[in-house]
C-alpha cells in the first residue's frame, strides 16, 4: 500500500513538474521578452494561453504537499524542516508570481502593469528553481531525518544542478506550449519567435540534464546507481530520446506533437528519479515502508485519490480540451459593458 | 513525557512568536478572500439562473461582472491557500509530522475538492464567450458542491485539532490504530462544519449586496442596483436566523466537549454554577475581571437552560494547559464581537423580512441601507473574530490535549522566520492593496460604461461592432489605433488599451 501511495505522489510530482513546468516557462520566457515594446506581443501570448489553466496547474502541488503529510508525515517533515530556506522562497515566489499574473491582467497603466509583469516573471524563475534545488537536496541524501535547517544540505553540487535542470525544463515546456499556442491563435510571427526559444531551451535542458548527471555521480550516489541500471537507466534513455524527438519535431514545425515529447521527456526524467530513488524516499535514511503513515490512512488515500481521479480526470480532460479548442475566452470590456439600450449586442453575444 | 512537556511549556521556544505571528497573519488574510470563494459562485450561479430563465439581460450582466471580480479573487485564494499549506511544514513540522498520517485525509479531500473547483471555475469564468448559455450554466453549476466539499476537508482537519480522536498512542506517544472514519467525524466537526458554511454564505451575500446598498445611498437606484442588491441580500438574509441557531448550538457543543475553551470564552475562572454572563471585560492573571458588563447567572442558563448549570472555570486545570489571562482574554472579546455583529445583523434581517412581507418591497429607509453597506464588512470581521475565538482558546494546545503549539513548531532559528514574516507581511499588504485597487478601478470602468453619455466619454463608446472583433480575435492584425487613445487609460472602449486589458 505504501509503494501504491509512493506511486501517486511520484504521478503528481510529475503532473505538476508537466503542467506547472509549463506555466513557470511561460513566466520565464515573459521575463525574456524585453522591454514593453518588442515584448508586447509574445506578453499577451503568454497571457492568454496561461489565464484558463495556471490556477489548476497550481493545485496539483497542493496534492503533491497533502499526499506528503498524509501519506509519509516524516518525509514531509524532514523535506521542510532541512531545506527551510528554499521551501520558504518558493513560497514566497508563488504567492509573489500568482498575484502579479492575476492583478497584470485587469490593469491598464503601463508602469503598474510592468511592475507586476516583472514580479510575474522574476518570481517564476525563482519558484521552480528553488523546488529543483528541494528535490536535489532529497536525491543527494543529505537531507536525512533530523537534520536541522542547514545551508549545506541544499547548497551542494545536487541541489543547484537539479534547480537549474528545472528552470530549463521549465523554459523548453513553455516555449513549446507556446509555439503551438501561437500556432492556436494565429499568430504567425510568433511562432518562429518560440519555436528559437524552444531549441535554445532545448540545448539548456541538454547541457543542465548532463551536469545532473555529474553532479549526481559524485554528491547523490545512489541515485546515480539507479540511474546506470534497470528502470531508471531504461526511463533516462526515454527521457533522452524524447528530448531528441521534441526537437526533430521542433525543427519541423510539428509544436502540437513537439508538446507530447517534451511532456514526456519531462516526465520520463521525473520518473528516472522517482524510480532511481527505491527503495527511499530519501535515499539512504528513510525507505518508503518507514516513513508511510498508518495502513489504514494509506487505504483510504488511495480511495480518495481513486474516487477523486474518477471525478478530476474528466474535468481536467475536458477544461484542457475546451483550451486547446479555443472555447475559453476571458470576458472582453464589451461584455461588461452596461445594458443601456443602445449596446443591447455584447449581452446577447455574451449570455 | 510529562517532564519534557512542562519543561517546553516553561521556556517557549524563541521562534515560536514568529511562527504564530505568521500563521496568524497568512491565515487572517486568506480568511478575508474564503466567504467569496465558497459562496460567491453560488450567489453568481442565482443570479446567472435568474438571467437565463427570464431573459434578463441586466442580471446576466451582474452576473458576468461578478465573474470578473472572482477571476481576481480566486487567483489570489489560489495562491494565498497554497502558501498555507506551504506552512504546515515550514513552520509546524512537529505536528504534520507526527499526527499528518491521523487527520490527513481530510485534506485529502480538500485538495481534490479544490481541484475540482478549480477546473469548474476555470471553465465557468472563460466560457462566457464561446459556450452555449445553458452548457454553460450547466458547467458550473457543480460549483457550490464543490465548495462545500472544500470546506468540508478543512473544517475535519481544524475540528480534529479540536476534539482529536481516531488514534491510541504507543508507548513512545506516537499515534497508532488509525480510524479514518472517527478522525473524519469528530464531535466538533457538524458544528463547526454547518456554523462555518452558514457564516461564508451571510458573509458573501452581505458583502456583495452591500457594494449596491452603496450605490443606493449615493443615488444609484435603478434596476441594476436593485437586483444587485436584492438577490445577495436575500440569500444572506435567509441565512442568518439559521445562523442565530447554528452559533448557538456551537457554543453549547464548546461547552461540552472542549470546556477549558469555553471557560476561556466567558472568561470563567473558578467552576462554579449559577456563573456571570460577561459581555466584554478583561481576566487579570490572578482571576479577577475588570471592565465590561455583568449579567447575572446567565452564563449558567446559556449552557445548560438553567442557573444551576456547573460551568468548569479555567482553573480546573494547571495553568500550563490553559490559555493564560490574556489569550482568554482575546478570545473572549472575539466571540463577544462574533455575537454582537450576529445579532446586529438578525435584527437587519429582520427588517428585511418584515418589509417584504407587509409591502412586498425592500425597505425605503436609508438607515437600513446605510446598515446593510456596514454589513459586509461587520460580517468579515465577525468571521476574523470567530476564528480567533477558536484558534487562541484551543491554546496552548495545537492538537486538543495532545500536543503543544511548542512542541510542533519548527527549529529554524527565529530570525529567519522573522525575516520572512516581513518579507511576506510586505508582500501581502502589497498584493491586497492592489487587489483593492484593480477592484476599484474595474468598478469605475464599469460605472462609466453605464452612463449613457457621460462626461469624459466623448471619443470612446463608438459602435460596438468595431471592437467586437478585435476581443474575438486577439491576435489578428488590428487597426490603428483610434484618435482617441490618449485618453485610452479612462475609456475601456477604444481598442488601442483593449490589448491585453480585456484579459
Amino acid at each position: 500500500m505504501a509503494g501504491l501511495v509512493a506511486f501517486v505522489l511520484l504521478l503528481a510530482v510529475t503532473a505538476y513538474a508537466c503542467a506547472g513546468g509549463a506555466d513557470y516557462g511561460a513566466g520565464f520566457w515573459d521575463l525574456a521578452a524585453g522591454g514593453a515594446a518588442r515584448g508586447r506581443r509574445p506578453r499577451r501570448l503568454i497571457d492568454h494561453a496561461m489565464a484558463p489553466v495556471w490556477e489548476v496547474n497550481n493545485v496539483w502541488l497542493v496534492f503533491v504537499l497533502v499526499l506528503m503529510w498524509t501519506g509519509f508525515p516524516v518525509l514531509f517533515q524532514t523535506v521542510f524542516t532541512a531545506m527551510w530556506l528554499p521551501l520558504a522562497l518558493a513560497a514566497l515566489g508563488m504567492v509573489v508570481r500568482g498575484a502579479g499574473f492575476a492583478l497584470r491582467k485587469p490593469v491598464r497603466r503601463l508602469s503598474r502593469r510592468r511592475l507586476y509583469g516583472a514580479a510575474f516573471a522574476g518570481a517564476s524563475l525563482l519558484t521552480p528553481f528553488c523546488l529543483g534545488v528541494a528535490v536535489g537536496g532529497i536525491a543527494s541524501g543529505r537531507a536525512a531525518p533530523g537534520t536541522e535547517a542547514a545551508a549545506h544540505v541544499w547548497a551542494g553540487p545536487a541541489p543547484l544542478a537539479f534547480g537549474l535542470f528545472t528552470v530549463a525544463e521549465t523554459a523548453l515546456l513553455g516555449a513549446v506550449f507556446l509555439t503551438a499556442d501561437a500556432a492556436r491563435f494565429e499568430a504567425p510571427d510568433l511562432v518562429g519567435y518560440f519555436r528559437l526559444r524552444a531549441l535554445v531551451a532545448l540545448g539548456a535542458v541538454a547541457v543542465t540534464a548532463c551536469g545532473v548527471l555529474l553532479a549526481t555521480r559524485s554528491d547523490a550516489p545512489h541515485v546515480w546507481q539507479g540511474l546506470t541500471r534497470g528502470a531508471g537507466l531504461a526511463l533516462a534513455a526515454a527521457s533522452a530520446a524524447s528530448l531528441a524527438a521534441t526537437g526533430l519535431l521542433v525543427l519541423r514545425g510539428r509544436a502540437r506533437w513537439a508538446r507530447f515529447g517534451a511532456v514526456a521527456a519531462v516526465g520520463t526524467a521525473v520518473f528516472a528519479w522517482g524510480l532511481a530513488q527505491r527503495p527511499y524516499l530519501i535515499p539512504t535514511s528513510l525507505t518508503v515502508a518507514d516513513a508511510a503513515g498508518d495502513p489504514q490512512t494509506l487505504a483510504w488515500l488511495s480511495l480518495v485519490s481513486l474516487v477523486a481521479l474518477l471525478l478530476i480526470g474528466p474535468a481536467v480532460a475536458l477544461l484542457y480540451r475546451l483550451d486547446t479548442r479555443g472555447t475559453l475566452e476571458p470576458l472582453a470590456d464589451s461584455d461588461l459593458r452596461g445594458v443601456r439600450p443602445h449596446r443591447g449586442g455584447p449581452a446577447d453575444d455574451g449570455g | 513525557m510529562h517532564t519534557t512537556v512542562h519543561l517546553l511549556a516553561a521556556d517557549a521556544p524563541a521562534q515560536l512568536l514568529p511562527a504564530r505571528q505568521l500563521m496568524a497573519f497568512t491565515l487572517a488574510s486568506h480568511i478575508i478572500l474564503v466567504p467569496m470563494g465558497v459562496a460567491l459562485p453560488l450567489i453568481t450561479l442565482v443570479m446567472h439562473h435568474r438571467g437565463l430563465r427570464r431573459g434578463d439581460p441586466v442580471a446576466l450582466l451582474l452576473a458576468r461582472r461578478w465573474s470578473a471580480v472572482m477571476a481576481v479573487q480566486f487567483a489570489i485564494g489560489v495562491v494565498t491557500g497554497t502558501v498555507l499549506s506551504f506552512e504546515f511544514g515550514l513552520l509546524w513540522p512537529g505536528l504534520m509530522g507526527r499526527w499528518g498520517d491521523v487527520f490527513g485525509v481530510g485534506f485529502g479531500v480538500e485538495a481534490w475538492a479544490f481541484f475540482l473547483e478549480a477546473v469548474l471555475i476555470a471553465i465557468y469564468l472563460y466560457g462566457w464567450r464561446r459556450l452555449p448559455p445553458r452548457t454553460h450554466f450547466l458547467l458550473g453549476l457543480p460549483l457550490p458542491a464543490a465548495a462545500l466539499l472544500g470546506a468540508f476537508g478543512i473544517l475535519s482537519a481544524n475540528a480534529w485539532m479540536n476534539t482529536p480522536q481516531g488514534f491510541t498512542l504507543d508507548s513512545r506517544g506516537d499515534p497508532v490504530d488509525v480510524d479514518v472514519w472517527k478522525a473524519v467525524f469528530t464531535p466538533m466537526f457538524g458544528p463547526q462544519y454547518w456554523h462555518f458554511v452558514v457564516a461564508m454564505l451571510m458573509t458573501a451575500g452581505y458583502v456583495v449586496a452591500g457594494v449596491y446598498a452603496v450605490g443606493w445611498l449615493r443615488g444609484r437606484r435603478d434596476r441594476y442596483h436593485r437586483l444587485g442588491f436584492t438577490v445577495p441580500f436575500t440569500l444572506a438574509a435567509a441565512a442568518t436566523p439559521v445562523q442565530l441557531f447554528l452559533g448557538d448550538s456551537i457554543t453549547r457543543a464548546v461547552f461540552r466537549e472542549q470546556p477549558v475553551k469555553f471557560a476561556a470564552m466567558e472568561i470563567v475562572w473558578e467552576t462554579d454554577s449559577h456563573v456571570p454572563e460577561y459581555l466584554f471585560g478583561r481576566l487579570h492573571p490572578d482571576g479577577s475581571i475588570t471592565g465590561g458588563i455583568k449579567f447575572p447567572q446567565l452564563d449558567s442558563i446559556l449552557a445548560g437552560f438553567s442557573p444551576d448549570t456547573v460551568v468548569q472555570g479555567l482553573t480546573a486545570v494547571p495553568a500550563a494547559d490553559r490559555p493564560n489571562a490574556t489569550q482568554a482574554t482575546i478570545a473572549h472579546c472575539a466571540f463577544d464581537v462574533m455575537v454582537c455583529i450576529g445579532s446586529a445583523l438578525a435584527l437587519l434581517a429582520a427588517w428585511y423580512g418584515l418589509a417584504w412581507l407587509r409591502h412586498r418591497r425592500p425597505p425605503r429607509s436609508r438607515w437600513f441601507y446605510r446598515g446593510a453597506a456596514c454589513a459586509g464588512v461587520g460580517s468579515v470581521v465577525a468571521v476574523e473574530c470567530g476564528w480567533i475565538t477558536t484558534e487562541v482558546g484551543r491554546q496552548p494546545w495545537i492538537v486538543y490535549g495532545h500536543m503543544r503549539v511548542a512542541e510542533a513548531v519548527t527549529p529554524t532559528r527565529s530570525s529567519a522566520l522573522w525575516t520572512v514574516f516581513a518579507l511576506v507581511a510586505v508582500v501581502y499588504v502589497l498584493v491586497f492593496a492592489a487587489f483593492v485597487v484593480v477592484l476599484l478601478k474595474m468598478r469605475d470602468r464599469w460605472r462609466l460604461s453605464d452612463e449613457p453619455a457621460g462626461p469624459g466619454s466623448g471619443a470612446g463608446p463608438g459602435p460596438d461592432g468595431a471592437e467586437a472583433p478585435e476581443a474575438a480575435t486577439p491576435y489578428g492584425p488590428r487597426p490603428p489605433a483610434p484618435a482617441g487613445a490618449a485618453d485610452a487609460a479612462a475609456e475601456p472602449g477604444s481598442s488601442a488599451p483593449s490589448e491585453g486589458g480585456g484579459r
